[in-house]
């Protein structure tokens, strides 16, 4: 019984290390001698490397490496070299994107130009990636949802972080580079546009997000649950059910009438996951071009409730005449 | 179970136990004080209220001085301020000013030698300018104050300066060059509750008179252009607030919509009255003094001790939850001109 209570990785198979299928002429060489991990095989493959890095991945790295770097050593400049205090304070650590008074311009690298220049090298790191996610799918003979799905969350920080200010007209608009600093900036953009909750497409984007995490807990328990009928062969499942599978879909179409199939619950996933940042990144674009108040706009349009007062009515008193101002 | 198993699971159960001591102790209190479902819960740890309750304590006053007597200006040389006490009711305050701001030093914290008039001591300037602060704090500025009022006490606390005033805040040190720019903010301040904002929100807003309204009062844009980094100094400054009086946003705001005055609470008029009440005493009365003051007593940028919010609260909604020592001591609510504080100082 016990055998299947199956939190962690039972069962790791060990052959020698594969080295994967053969690389077509004109291409990198996949690089690394690859080795055996006791503890990755827990939660994954046993089997680390080879990489394959190729051209993209290559500069995908450096450019990764040199905004890191920029980032870095700002926040390290910012505590006068203190390496005791780098690492007191890195969580509190930024680099801040430029006063809004330089518009779109280029500002003094210490006024914004290091955040302007970390943003181009992460930029291009990130798409470097991306299209290196999507050539290695397709050298493989895969599908690119991955890289589909990639591209929706480079979306989101596209939009937070390049899109949106262009069209603000500043670049002070976008996000800072740093832990706390990123996550206050967060809290500061809903206070400016009036509480971000009563933006639709961040509603949207909450529920997917929700939902993403339901939905693969729903999942990852209910193959592991039916492993013990062969249920982690999904795919195989999927043309060929088997009792895995009808377990499977018995049991949440007995617990909620209605069941995904061992292929269509990948969909809802992907889905799910996809449109968290798609809708997300709607709703940050749409906040300061196209509306400016949120909670107002709810007001407008009848989605945000009115309360009972339970206090005196209170006046701004800035419209109070002889009141100093 | 295996041993590793048994060893993974040990190792997760301890990394949660480390994860909760970032958590705060329970229990906490809350009281509801908004319309229900709307989250305006005062939330207060009875351990932090119990710190701020002792700091808290007003002290008993000193017996009353016995009616009748010449007035103090008739009596003694140079009173300024106080000339219209009789001379029971001056030594009272006297002493009384004594025990709250130098208890230990005694008369000699502000006379200099036997002669009582004499100006020689800047602490007896400064605290003329005081006196003359806190009678224009309980007449003039009601609307914060309200007929609570305030004494020397309310700041001073038995301390030569009160233990939280501002100086302007040259930040932490950066690497002077060309990288290291921490744009004001960032750095784990505790007048801004640790968090990484802004950390000198009192310059803009309590000195200089910035404004502190961020967000539009129009669902589509309309020409407001203030920027997130601008909410982030207001953010701050609100950051200040909450600390000093020990109470969460909604203690004034409905947090669904911050901006709006017809959600708030009538504490939100009360603390807009106290920011311009702040502005008021560091321009009129604090900065005006700086030569008045030895230099280890200015800032590190050669500025004035200045108030804030924290000065009189100290970390309770109402300075001394709400006691009114200005009820033993209605002298100090007494109308009277204040002489500009230049033609003092020059008479040192």
């Amino acid at each position: 019984m016990a055998e299947y209570q199956n939190i962690f990785t039972r069962v790791q198979v060990r052959a020698p290390a594969y080295a994967g299928v053969t690389l077509p002429s004109g291409t990198w060489q996949r690089q690394g001698q690859p080795f055996f991990s006791y503890w990755l095989g827990r939660i994954g493959d046993a089997q680390i490397g080879p990489i394959y890095l190729g051209t993209t991945g290559v500069i995908s790295l450096i450019c990764g490496f040199i905004a890191i770097e920029i980032i870095g050593l700002n926040m390290w400049a910012s505590v006068n070299w203190d390496p005791v205090q780098f690492v007191r304070q890195l969580p509190w650590l930024a680099l801040e994107p430029p006063p809004p008074q330089y518009g779109l311009s280029l500002p003094p690298l210490n006024e914004g130009g290091w955040w302007l220049m970390a943003g181009f090298f992460l930029t291009t790191s990130i798409l470097l990636w991306w299209v290196r996610t999507y050539r290695r799918a397709r050298a493989l003979g895969l599908g690119t949802h991955v890289a589909w799905a990639f591209a929706s969350a480079i979306w989101l920080y596209l939009v937070l972080g390049f899109i949106r200010p262009l069209l603000m007209g500043s670049w002070g608009e976008a996000v800072p580079f740093g832990i706390f600093p990123h996550l206050d900036w967060t809290a500061a953009f809903s206070i400016r546009y009036g509480n971000l909750f009563y933006n639709p497409f961040h509603m949207l984007s909450i529920a997917f997000l929700y939902g993403s995490t339901l939905l693969f807990a729903m999942h990852g328990a209910t193959i592991l649950a039916v492993s013990r009928f062969g249920g982690e062969r999904e795919i195989e499942q999927v043309v060929d059910r088997g009792t895995a599978a009808e377990r499977a879909a018995l049991f949440w179409r007995w617990t909620m009438g209605f069941n995904a199939t061992m292929e269509s619950v990948h969909r809802w996933a992907w889905w799910f996951a996809v449109l968290v940042t798609l809708t997300g990144g709607i709703g940050i674009l749409l906040t300061g071009t196209v509306v400016d108040n949120w909670y107002l706009w709810a007001v407008k349009h009848g989605l945000a409730p009115s309360y009972p007062h339970v206090f005196a009515p209170v006046v701004d008193p800035a419209t109070l005449p002889e009141v100093p101002k | 179970m295996n041993v590793d198993l048994r060893m993974s699971l040990v190792g997760c159960m301890l990394a949660a136990c480390a994860l909760l001591t970032g958590c705060e102790r329970p229990p906490t209190d809350t009281v509801q004080r908004g319309y229900r479902g709307l989250g305006m819960v005062e939330v207060s740890n009875p351990r932090t209220v119990a710190v701020h309750e002792a700091l808290n304590q007003a002290p008993q006053p000193l017996p009353a001085a016995p009616a009748g007597g010449p007035l103090a200006s008739a009596t003694y040389q140079n009173v300024q301020v106080l000339g219209d006490l009789s001379v029971n009711e001056f030594t009272r305050l006297m002493l009384a000013m004594t025990s709250w701001v130098a208890p230990k030093e005694g008369c000699a914290y502000c006379h200099a030698g036997a002669n009582f008039a004499s100006d020689e001591l800047y602490t007896k300037v400064v605290a003329r300018r005081m006196l003359q602060m806190t009678r224009h704090i309980n007449n003039q500025w009601k609307s914060h104050v309200a007929a609570t009022g305030v004494t020397c006490f309310t700041c001073h606390r038995g301390e030569h300066i009160p233990a939280q005033v501002w100086f302007k805040d040259p930040g932490p040190v950066t690497a002077q060059g060309m990288a290291g720019n921490r744009a004001g903010q960032n750095a784990p301040a505790p007048q801004v509750g640790l968090t990484s904002l802004p950390f000198d929100p009192f310059t803009p807003f309590l000195d200089q008179s910035a404004g502190i309204r961020v967000a539009s009062t129009s669902a589509l844009p309309d020409g407001n252009r203030h920027s997130i980094k601008q909410t982030e100094w207001t953010y701050a400054l609100m950051m200040h607030i909450s600390q000093s009086l020990g109470v969460n946003c909604t203690y004034c705001h409905n947090t669904r919509s911050f901006f709006s005055w017809d959600a708030s609470t009538p504490q939100r008029a009360t603390a807009w009255h106290g920011i311009r009440l702040v502005r008021d005493l560091n321009h009129a009365y604090l900065e005006p003094l700086k030569p008045v003051f030895p230099h280890s007593r200015l800032g590190p940028l050669g500025d004035v001790p200045k108030v804030n919010c924290a000065t009189c609260h100290q970390g309770a909604f109402k300075p001394l939850y709400g006691a009114s020592m200005l009820h033993d001591y209605p002298e100090l609510a007494v109308t009277a001109s204040a002489p500009p504080i230049a033609a003092e100082a020059n008479k040192q």
